[in-house]
């Protein structure tokens, strides 16, 4: 089994998907002789050749259009956005285009594109270089949206995701490419609209995504040390939802921690925390807890940044929150 | 398709009578879009391209089995010049699944993909970019095919134009950006949104191939279109082609025009109609061009009748085509 990190990971995805088809290509700004400003398309141009390693200019509208438009005549297009900040930019291709191709023509055209991008907080990059934005697009319907946490689940998601018949957002956490994890040597893909447990308790169900996931692992183990067990939950998709399996689990533990580092406000928990407390009403014993960043741009000062972003130490305090309720 | 050009590019006299018939077609089509309409038979909102119908027809003639396009807001007149029936189109604006868009789209939001419609679209510009990736994907694959983008003067201010043309460019892809120059956005006249009255500079930031015409001349349309799609098509790179044209109707169905000088329009509609104007050019007698007149408003009838005795869709076929 060989060890990969998440950056090689994402890597191997789109080579192997290269490698096996014409129709797959990707463009982005930097991805090309750079190999992209975190080094995921390192070595792929010399392998692959500049016409199916593009480069392209500072221009995210015309970057996901062209992407929409390739994809429409039966391409497999991965557009990279440098940050997912830029994906403002790129809004109303991404909302208005690529999520409604298929339904304003009755069904007569798919869009099979995937737009990669990335971002996080952790390293003082400031407030356009840091937020989560994962939520926005669960609201649009049309679109797919993918957050993967592990090096086995990016590989596996972003094979799905190419060869999905939607446009999907794929996100990548700028600190997970680092990590490193076991995968098979082939290629496993993962589907999208399945959860990943990655721990199993019966106390307190944590549901995370991206860097959250490995704050809230460490978070359970702490917590076991208090004799509270955890069970962490990755939806791994956020759109389509495994609904069954977060409601399965929340159904065995009788509590909830929604953990995300995007804002808590509107984040993409307070749709997590709806699903569950509707369809296990009768199964919770404490108030879903939410944890996420302050409601604050992201700050630059380190001593800020990491005030304004949730770690293991405020999924333990979430924790501790609702088995305090016990009988409550 | 018979040649029809003679050795000197003129076209024979048949060939333009099959455009005027084609533009009669558009226009009966369109002003029985503006009855139904006011006859409060329509939902949604309209809009027409009475005026516009030689640039339409010139450059849908102009392309080829496999090229592609994407339209505008203002889609009727090049769904139909492409070759969609009018039944389809008229069905899909009362909102029958008959309707080249099954109901989904709507006017704005006109598709036909087998005869190349990529769609119609309703935010200014917003069709542009997926008609350079269109192309790309030609190029990419070896295809000998075009993808031509319809848009507005207005769209010549807005971001996606920009980028477009600017990618589209840089790769030399197959692609023909067509400007409908009607020299209104919706009310507001070019002198109160565009610093510059040439609208084909507007290529030359990009290094873009260009060329303007008369769009009220449906023979000189297709001839540069056609030289477009060529060049387009022997992977030269992109052409902007520029088509000066009038908009005889308001920016809606119903639309007031409040924003007119007095007297314009009358005095475009004397001087600037397509349909009078090709028709003087080739010197039809009253009594046929009367049957012509008569043949495509039968058609236009035809439409509206399909249409009625069109299939609503139920309620839940809402929930389908969200995801493939």
């Amino acid at each position: 089994m060989p060890e990969l990190t998440y950056r090689e990971a994402v890597r191997d995805a789109l080579s192997r998907a290269m490698r096996e088809d014409d129709d797959v290509f990707i463009m982005g700004e930097d991805i090309a002789e750079m190999g992209g400003s975190m080094g995921v398309t390192q070595g792929m141009l010399a392998e692959f050749g500049p016409d199916r390693v593009r480069n392209t200019p500072i221009s995210e509208m015309a970057l996901v259009g062209a992407g929409i438009g390739a994809a429409m005549q039966g391409m497999r297009p991965i557009v990279e956005i440098m940050y997912e900040d830029f994906t403002t930019l790129a809004m109303e291709q991404i909302v208005n285009q690529a999520a409604k191709h298929r339904y304003m023509s009755g069904g007569q055209v798919k869009v099979p594109l995937t737009i990669r991008t990335q971002g996080g907080a952790g390293w003082s990059p400031g407030a356009q270089h840091a937020q989560q934005v994962e939520a926005w697009f669960v609201h649009v319907p049309g679109l797919k949206v993918v957050f993967a946490s592990t090096p086995s689940d990016v590989r596996g998601l972003l094979w799905s995701s190419i060869y999905d018949d939607n446009p999907v957002l794929f996100f990548e956490h700028r600190m997970l490419y680092p990590i490193k994890e076991e995968v098979a040597d082939e290629l496993e893909p993962v589907p999208l609209g399945q959860a990943r447990v990655h721990r199993e308790g019966e106390d307190v169900t944590v549901i995370a995504t991206g860097r959250l996931v490995h704050e809230s692992l460490a978070a359970a183990a702490e917590a076991e040390k208090e004799g509270v067990s955890v069970e962490v939950v990755d939806p791994r998709t956020l759109q389509p939802l495994d609904e069954e399996a977060l409601v399965s689990s929340v159904k065995k533990t009788n509590r909830c921690v929604v953990a995300h580092e995007a804002v808590v406000r509107g984040g993409y928990g307070a749709e997590v925390a709806a699903v569950v407390q509707h369809q296990a009403f009768d199964w919770l014993d404490a108030p879903i807890e939410r944890v996420g960043s302050k409601f604050t741009p992201i700050p630059f000062a380190p001593v800020m940044e990491n005030f304004v972003v949730p770690d293991a130490v405020d999924v333990l305090e979430a924790i501790r929150k609702t088995v305090e309720r016990t009988g409550g | 398709m018979a040649k029809v050009e003679s050795k000197r590019g003129a076209l024979s006299e048949e060939r333009l009578r099959d455009f005027l018939r084609e533009m009669l077609l558009i226009r009966h089509v369109e002003e029985k879009v503006e009855e139904r309409f006011r006859a409060g038979e329509l939902p949604g909102f309209l809009h027409v391209a009475i005026g516009q119908e030689a640039v339409a027809v010139g450059v849908c003639q102009a392309m080829e089995d496999g090229d592609v396009f994407a339209s505008t807001h203002r889609a009727h007149a090049h769904t139909l010049a492409r070759g969609t029936h009018p039944n389809e189109l008229m069905a899909e604006l009362y909102g029958k699944i008959e309707g080249c868009s099954h109901g989904y789209g709507g006017s704005m939001h006109l598709y036909d993909v087998e005869r190349g419609n990529l769609g119609a679209n309703a935010v200014v510009g917003g069709g542009l970019p997926a008609i350079t990736g269109a192309a790309l994907a030609f190029k990419l694959r070896g295809e000998t095919r075009v993808s031509v983008a319809f848009f507005g003067d207005g769209a010549t201010n807005i971001g996606t134009f920009h980028e477009a043309l600017n990618l589209a460019s840089l790769w030399k892809v197959p692609a023909v950006f067509v400007l409908e120059n009607n020299h209104w956005a919706e009310s507001t006249p070019a002198k109160q949104q565009l610093p510059i009255s040439d609208l084909e500079k507007r290529a030359v930031a990009y290094g873009m191939h260009s060329t303007k015409v008369d769009g009220q001349d449906v023979e000189v349309v297709f001839k540069a279109a056609r030289r477009a799609l060529d060049y387009a098509r022997s992977g030269k790179g992109p052409v902007f082609l520029v088509c000066e044209t009038y908009r005889l109707v308001g920016h809606f169905v119903g639309d007031a025009q409040v924003y007119r000088p007095k007297g314009e329009l009358a005095e475009l509609r004397e001087t600037q109609d397509p349909i009078t104007k090709l028709r003087e050019r080739l010197g039809i007698p009253d009594d046929e061009f009367e049957a012509m007149d008569a043949e495509a408003l039968e058609v236009a009838e035809g439409a509206v009748a399909f249409a009625k005795a069109g299939t609503d869709p139920k309620p839940e076929d809402a929930l389908k085509n969200v995801y493939a």
